[in-house]
């Protein structure tokens, strides 16, 4: 596993916002922010860090490609892979 | 030289636990500067001083559970020579005796208060009679453990409770000799066959804040609420934006930003608020003791929502004069920092209006209960698409319907239905905001 696996720093970024959520439990083809009950501003942040980690930008048109944790799972790994 | 006072912490907390000094004796502050934290309901609160001047000596040690108005340090005005470490302030015996037991009984002291309970509003002024708080001997050093009461970090402490382990004679090994979790934990694992712990409530659930208790913070929103609910007597108004214009602005604005400086709906919702009220200074301010007092200033208290824990609504200060980025970055710095369990006490104590807002996913619309000693509260629900007639045709457009709570010993439906409007008509002109 890279320092860049998408799945991995998602989960980590995601265990920044919300801890008390296990990603054991979630169900990763459900709403990301049902998921983790996270809210616009917490949203912004996840965007905020993953747009750093792995240097690319995330317009907000994308926004909808993040919209379950296995479509931002795709989403990163396609945009790492490119970028 | 000048008594430092706990300041107000808010309507809804009436003392803190002092649990550091951020200053050291002799050092210089200047008005806001940060000299002390001290533990309440709502999570760790720093305490900003209100004048320059010098930090001569706290008056109470780390671990006394001050009432809101009662001094807890000198500080010698700008200009004023520091005097010389003067004897300290005599005490009279019944406050020593006081604070002798406070000092000898440790498992008592985050409970102990030192004075008789204060009204429920305690000004920010002396209360009447003076009450000498000088509870040490000498100046402690900033950097060494105190005698007799080792500083302890919140979260040490609370685990310490929650085990029943004794502090005492346990050598701290934080930066600065404080006690920290790893050595409560130590402790604990060197005497497995410790004293059971005396559980008469269950173990406070880990709170997503760090050193928030989530039972004691929702006391304190318990006794605010009811209090306001008691006292209070609201109104509630409601009216719904059109928010195509608001949301092709922030669309717009965002477009080819990097996402650290893009903003959100609700940063527009917060400002316009800001604004409108300027209009409409009856809902802008405090009602202290039957006599409203407006505000000049707009310091909009702005819903946070603790995972897990609660809501606090700290101010952001002088909203109206902030531009939409410089507000944007308030509002993510304060919800960053209220999320970790801190903030600082003039955020707690300054809120003229409050403004609450569901986000996202949530309800159609949100009714609030107003905070006092503030008289009005305004609610957003969460956005969605609605049919709404535009010139004579009906078709789908982004709504939110937006509330007023107001007080009616203030003002009355009239004056708050023009605030309300304007609050709509401001959101329809989003770059002028």
């Amino acid at each position: 596993m890279s320092a860049n696996d998408p799945r991995a720093v998602l989960v980590e970024e995601l265990g920044r916002i919300a801890p008390d959520v296990d990603v054991a439990t979630i169900d990763e083809s459900a709403d990301l922010r049902e998921e983790f009950d996270i809210d616009s501003m917490d949203f912004l942040n996840l965007v905020t860090a993953l747009a750093k980690r792995f240097a690319i930008p995330i317009p907000e048109a994308d926004y909808p490609r993040l919209g379950s944790f296995a479509k931002a799972v795709a989403y990163l790994g396609e945009k790492a892979a490119s970028g | 030289m000048t008594e430092f006072r706990m300041p107000s912490l808010g309507a809804d907390m009436d003392a803190g636990t002092l649990i550091e000094w951020t200053v050291a004796p002799g050092a210089h502050v200047k008005r806001g500067d940060i000299v002390a934290v001290v533990e309440t309901q709502k999570g760790a609160i720093e305490i900003e001083v209100f004048e320059a001047g010098v930090f001569e000596r706290p008056l109470v040690e780390i671990g006394t559970k001050v009432p809101v108005g009662l001094p807890i340090a000198v500080i010698a005005p700008a200009g004023e020579a520091a005097a010389t470490p003067s004897a300290p302030v005599v005490a009279s015996p019944v406050e020593v005796a006081a604070a002798a037991a406070v000092a000898t009984t440790p498992s008592a002291v985050t409970e102990t208060v030192f004075v008789p309970e204060l009204a429920e509003e305690p000004p920010p002024a002396p209360p009447a009679a003076p009450v000498a708080a000088a509870v040490m001997s000498a100046p402690p050093a900033i950097s060494t453990p105190m005698e007799g009461r080792p500083r302890v970090t919140p979260a040490a402490r609370r685990l310490a409770e929650t085990a029943g382990v004794d502090l005492v004679g346990l050598v701290g090994t934080g930066p600065v000799g404080e006690i920290v979790v790893a050595d409560v934990e130590a402790r604990i694992a060197a005497k497995p066959a410790a004293k059971p712990a005396p559980v008469p409530t269950p173990p406070p659930a880990p709170a997503a804040g760090r050193g928030i208790d989530p039972a004691a913070m929702r006391a304190a929103i318990a006794a605010a609420m009811a209090r306001s609910k008691r006292e209070i007597p609201h109104y509630y108004l409601t009216d719904t934006v059109d928010l195509t214009r608001a949301e092709g602005f922030v669309g717009e604005r965002n477009a080819g930003r990097e996402p650290a400086d893009r903003l959100l709906l609700g940063t527009l919702f917060v400002k316009a608020v800001a604004r409108a009220v300027k209009k409409y200074p009856e809902f802008n301010g405090h009602l202290v003791d039957g006599v409203f007092a407006a505000s000049k200033a707009v310091h909009v208290g702005v819903a946070v929502n603790i995972r897990g824990t609660g809501l606090v609504a700290p101010a952001i200060h002088d909203t109206e004069h902030l531009g939409l980025d410089e507000l944007m970055a308030a509002m993510r710095d304060l919800v960053v920092r209220v999320r970790a369990g801190r903030f600082r006490s003039s955020e707690l104590a300054d809120p003229t209006i409050t403004v609450s807002s569901l986000g996202e996913r949530g309800a159609e619309a949100l009714w609030g209960v107003i905070y006092p000693p503030q008289v009005a509260i305004v609610g957003f629900g969460t956005p969605m698409v609605r049919p709404w007639a535009v010139d004579g045709m009906v078709g789908p457009r982004k709504t939110v319907v937006v509330t007023l709570a107001g007080d009616h010993r203030v003002s009355d439906g009239h004056r708050g239905a023009l605030f309300l409007h304007t609050i709509v008509t401001l959101l329809q002109e989003p770059e002028a905001l």
